[in-house]
């Protein structure tokens, strides 16, 4: 890794915020599941809220805002293989056999 | 016949660190897929509890909300270990190692405490198919949290005799990829088995 590639990593001061915001979105998580009045609306906003813990790990934590474009691939085609198959089960066990 | 050793051989192999990360990037891939597969067998069966307790009446938000919260934070101190490794600081290294490593074993804790309460309130491993889908697909990242712990702790002990660099099969960053990644499914399980299920 190049020095230039080094000096855009993070400092210590910007990993302790991104793990701040963390917490705090999983303590919004929480309130989110026992918050009563919120109907349909509690699945959309946990996946929601799930989904930007988990953008906010690979990008930073695990350096793919960072790193070289290929590595974000590889995980983006784990993702399509893990929805593919996540839809071909709930379909075939779910719908057509009738689980 | 022309000599051997006057052949320029061409750099064309690519560094053996890339070469080592493209190979974890395609095993954390192939995860998400094994990952998925578990957790749509889960949500198939999670109605299914037959006579044994269902998930409103056995699951305890408020602890698995801090186990989560544990797993989280040791994302933070994996990647000040790697930061710090960086910097070719050997203590810090360690220091932030052996916080992870620690993080990660109270979770696996608090798993192993929750698992017993489980059982104890009469939900086994064979009482349902929701049972059984629960104990699998959390299970196995307990198992994912477990093998992480070792990888770290020996981690701790190669930096602590100074045999820690990158040149090595598996190094900080590599480890910190994997735990990472452990911690990136736990965001999605806790969601989707816990949160959305009382």
């Amino acid at each position: 890794m190049t020095t230039a590639e080094h000096a855009s990593h993070p400092t210590p001061r910007q990993y302790w915020m991104v793990g701040g915001i963390l917490a705090v979105i999983t303590a919004i998580e929480v309130a989110v599941a026992y918050i009563e009045g919120l109907g349909g609306w509690v699945a959309p906003i946990l996946i929601g809220l799930a989904a930007m813990k988990f953008t906010i790990v690979a990008r930073w934590f695990m350096h793919l805002k960072f790193d070289k474009p290929l590595y974000s691939r590889f995980l983006v085609m784990g993702l399509i293989g893990a929805l593919a198959m996540f839809t071909v089960v709930l379909f075939t066990f779910g719908i057509l056999v009738g689980n | 016949m022309t000599d051997m050793a006057d052949v320029a051989v061409p750099e064309v192999h690519p560094p053996m660190a890339h070469v080592r990360k493209v190979a974890m990037w395609v095993f954390l891939g192939s995860e998400c897929i094994f990952f998925g597969s578990l957790l749509a067998t889960f949500l198939l069966y999670r109605t299914k509890t037959l006579d044994g307790p269902g998930a409103e009446e056995i699951f305890d938000i408020p602890f698995t909300s801090a186990s989560s919260f544990i797993l989280l934070m040791s994302s933070l101190t994996m990647v000040l270990a790697h930061h710090a490794h960086e910097r070719r600081d050997s203590r810090a290294t360690r220091i932030w190692l052996v916080s992870t490593a620690l993080l990660g074993a109270t979770f696996l804790a608090g798993q192993v405490f929750e698992f017993t309460e489980f059982v104890h309130e009469g939900l086994k491993i064979s009482t349902s198919p929701f049972a059984s889908s629960f104990f699998v697909l959390t299970g196995f990242h307990g198992a994912h949290v477990a093998v992480g712990v070792l990888m770290l702790t020996a981690m701790a002990f190669m930096s602590a005799s100074g045999r820690l660099n990158d040149d090595a099969g598996m190094n900080v960053e590599l480890v910190g990829l994997y735990w990472h990644f452990v911690d990136v499914v736990w965001i999605v399980l806790f969601t989707v088995v816990y949160l959305l299920q009382v």
